[in-house]
């Protein structure tokens, strides 16, 4: 094949072999999710799924929505003290306590989303933030979160009255389940028709506004879907480290998300599941140093923002290699 | 002692005053932030900590060389914002042409960075910065007692917002400004060097924050994390303002910090949030915001 055709548009060969690397690495991500447990610290694992859950559940709005929120932190901090709050005080089951999460933090994203979304670009970015912060003080003075102590000692429970959850390798398991669930449900959502209408008010917002799609509608669904994503990754992480406390619900957190998002890749599936480890793993190396995480974050931030905006995977994909495999830069 | 409402005047008065500082401070912050996205289309996050920066300035230039406050007043602003034109010229001038959220994404991690430096140079506790003498102790005004230093803050921070106002409306270089603002191409095709301009207007802005830093000094504390929690507030001033005017982001400020104040009196609980409040109820009521013009 000469160089031209690959670079001008991927011949159906090359677009198979795509498919058929996708698969590949998926099979070989997932034997290694399931296998890595035996080697590598479970609880550390299970931070990184919950993590790259959150980021892919914030891509879905940033990525296929075109949408900068600034407050994830409220979704993913509140699906965890709802989903502490059930668990512990009102003696639930874990698989009940995260759906009181789950449709708590899509609640939480219904009100914030009906506001948000009468501004657009900057100004949406801005009004999610100063939202989130709302919540943020709401949080720190309502009696059921206990302010500066957060909910601690959270029980894990027993799943479906089967599996016991205290066990480290059940937990993992469990967490990775989840994880799974939510990727798919993410995937099932951008390949639908709904996720293509996602993508065109990404595209264009007037556009799709002329071809007769209540944009504002849209845009709502998928800032709920989005939030719903963010608070399952919320619930299961505060059963994972047994509490909530404040940090989840902190401005700061809503910045790390956006790091993981953008580092990875934007508007690509994997890149934020990648972002978000590589984004772990950088903290807990450096949460012994005596520098500060933001200085390193920081920098990340600004060299992603002016050097690769695409993120890894992004930059892949449309690399020459990635193009010659068959790769198209915004799938 | 008199009640109005049921609260005591003095209570009442003094919230009122530090209502009217905080007021002070946000509406020099919103200010500079309306004038950089103006021109540069950019939120630019990292105004917080152009504002810690300013502090900082004034803190080290007294303990290490022994500036005193009036000099620093004017330096820390000078420099502060020859960094803000180094940053502008070398690196956020190369996302102009991309999409605005990417201007916000870099001086969010801008923040970040210089937030971190300071806190491992100086610890995350806040450091004491002595009121200078001449504007030491306080005037007794019949209903409270006025500390000289915070009536000086409110005087200085009105004199400099209309400084800036008139800067920007009256003179030519303020026209320049307003044209680049509607049509940066055609303003560059008369001769007016609009790169440059740019580099100006972000130059002012973070010296504006750095003058609202030094300005704080001795009513806060310094320190690194002195910036991230105003600036959120801020971005909902503007919210509220709407970017549209230089005289709306000054205004609101100041109402806005009253109205803080004055929750702080009648329902306490609420003065962290009245102000986020405010803004989702102008957004439901007026999305462009109070002095808006887009919509």
């Amino acid at each position: 094949m000469s160089h031209s055709d690959a670079t001008a548009a991927p011949a159906p060969a090359a677009v198979q072999g795509a498919t058929r690397i996708k698969a590949v690495i998926l099979l070989a991500m997932l034997g290694f999710l399931l296998l890595v447990p035996m080697f590598l610290y479970p609880i550390f694992l299970m931070k990184i799924l919950c993590f790259a859950l959150f980021a892919a559940g914030f891509n879905l709005l940033l990525g296929y929505t075109g949408l900068l929120s600034f407050g994830h932190a409220a979704f993913f901090g509140g699906g965890a003290y709802f989903t502490a709050h059930a668990v512990k005080v009102w003696g639930l089951s874990p698989e009940l306590g995260i759906l009181v999460g789950v449709i708590g933090a899509a609640g939480l994203g219904l009100i914030m989303g009906l506001i948000a979304i009468r501004r657009q670009g900057i100004y949406f970015a801005m009004i999610t933030l100063a939202l989130s912060q709302m919540f943020f003080f709401f949080c720190l003075q309502a009696a059921f979160t206990n302010g500066e102590d957060g909910i601690q000692s959270v029980p894990r429970g027993i799943f479906l009255g089967v599996l016991d959850l205290s066990n480290q390798i059940n937990m993992y398991y469990f967490v990775l389940g989840v994880f799974l669930l939510g990727i798919l449900a993410i995937w099932r959502i951008i390949n639908s028709p709904f996720g293509m209408i996602l993508k065109s008010i990404r595209e264009n917002e007037a556009r799709a506004t002329s071809l007769g799609y209540t944009v504002a509608r849209y845009k709502l669904a998928a800032f709920v879907m989005s939030a719903a994503i963010a608070g399952l990754a919320g619930s299961v992480k505060s059963l994972v480290f047994q509490f909530a406390t404040l940090t989840d619900v902190a401005w700061q957190m809503s910045g790390e998300v956006i790091l993981m998002t953008l580092l990875g890749g934007i508007g690509t599936l994997i890149g934020p599941v990648i972002g978000a480890g590589l984004v772990v793993t950088l903290q807990n190396y450096l949460a012994t140093s005596p520098l500060p995480v933001t200085v390193i974050t920081g920098v990340v931030f600004m060299v992603c923002v002016l050097l690769f905006r695409r993120g890894l995977v992004g930059e892949f994909y449309a690399s020459r290699i990635g193009r010659r495999l068959g790769f198209k830069s915004d799938s | 002692m008199t009640m109005i409402f049921g609260v005591p005047m003095a209570a009442l008065m003094g919230q009122l005053l530090i209502g009217l500082i905080n007021g002070s401070f946000y509406a020099l912050l919103s200010l500079g932030l309306a004038v950089i996205f103006g021109l540069l289309r950019v939120i630019n996050f990292a105004h917080g900590a152009q504002y810690m920066l300013g502090a900082f300035v004034a803190l080290l230039l007294l303990t290490w060389t022994g500036v005193n406050y009036w000099i620093a007043l004017i330096l820390a602003p000078l420099i502060v914002g020859t960094f803000g034109a180094l940053v502008e010229r070398t690196m956020l001038s190369r996302l102009y042409k991309l999409d605005h959220l990417y201007g916000l994404l870099f001086t969010f991690g801008l923040a970040l960075t210089i937030e971190g430096t300071f806190r491992y140079f100086f610890g995350s506790s806040g450091q004491p910065y002595p009121t200078p003498p001449a504007l030491a102790g306080g005037v007794n005004l019949g209903f409270m007692f006025l500390p000289i230093y915070r009536g000086w803050v409110i005087v200085a921070s009105l004199a400099v917002c209309i400084a800036v106002w008139l800067l920007i409306e009256k003179t030519k270089l303020g026209s320049y400004l307003r044209a680049a603002t509607e049509n940066p191409v055609l303003v560059q095709s008369f001769g007016v060097n609009v790169p440059l301009l740019l580099t100006l207007t972000y130059a002012l802005g973070a010296s504006l924050a750095a003058f609202a830093g030094v300005l704080a000094a001795p009513i806060y504390q310094v320190s690194p994390l002195m910036g991230t929690n105003i600036i959120i507030v801020v971005f909902a001033v503007v919210v509220v303002g709407g970017m549209g005017s230089i005289l709306g982001a000054i205004v609101t400020g100041y109402l806005l910090g009253i109205a803080e104040g004055l929750t702080k009196v009648f329902y306490p609980e609420a003065s962290n949030t009245v102000i986020f409040v405010i803004m989702a109820i102008v957004l439901i009521l007026r999305p462009a915001g109070l002095f808006g013009k887009d919509v």
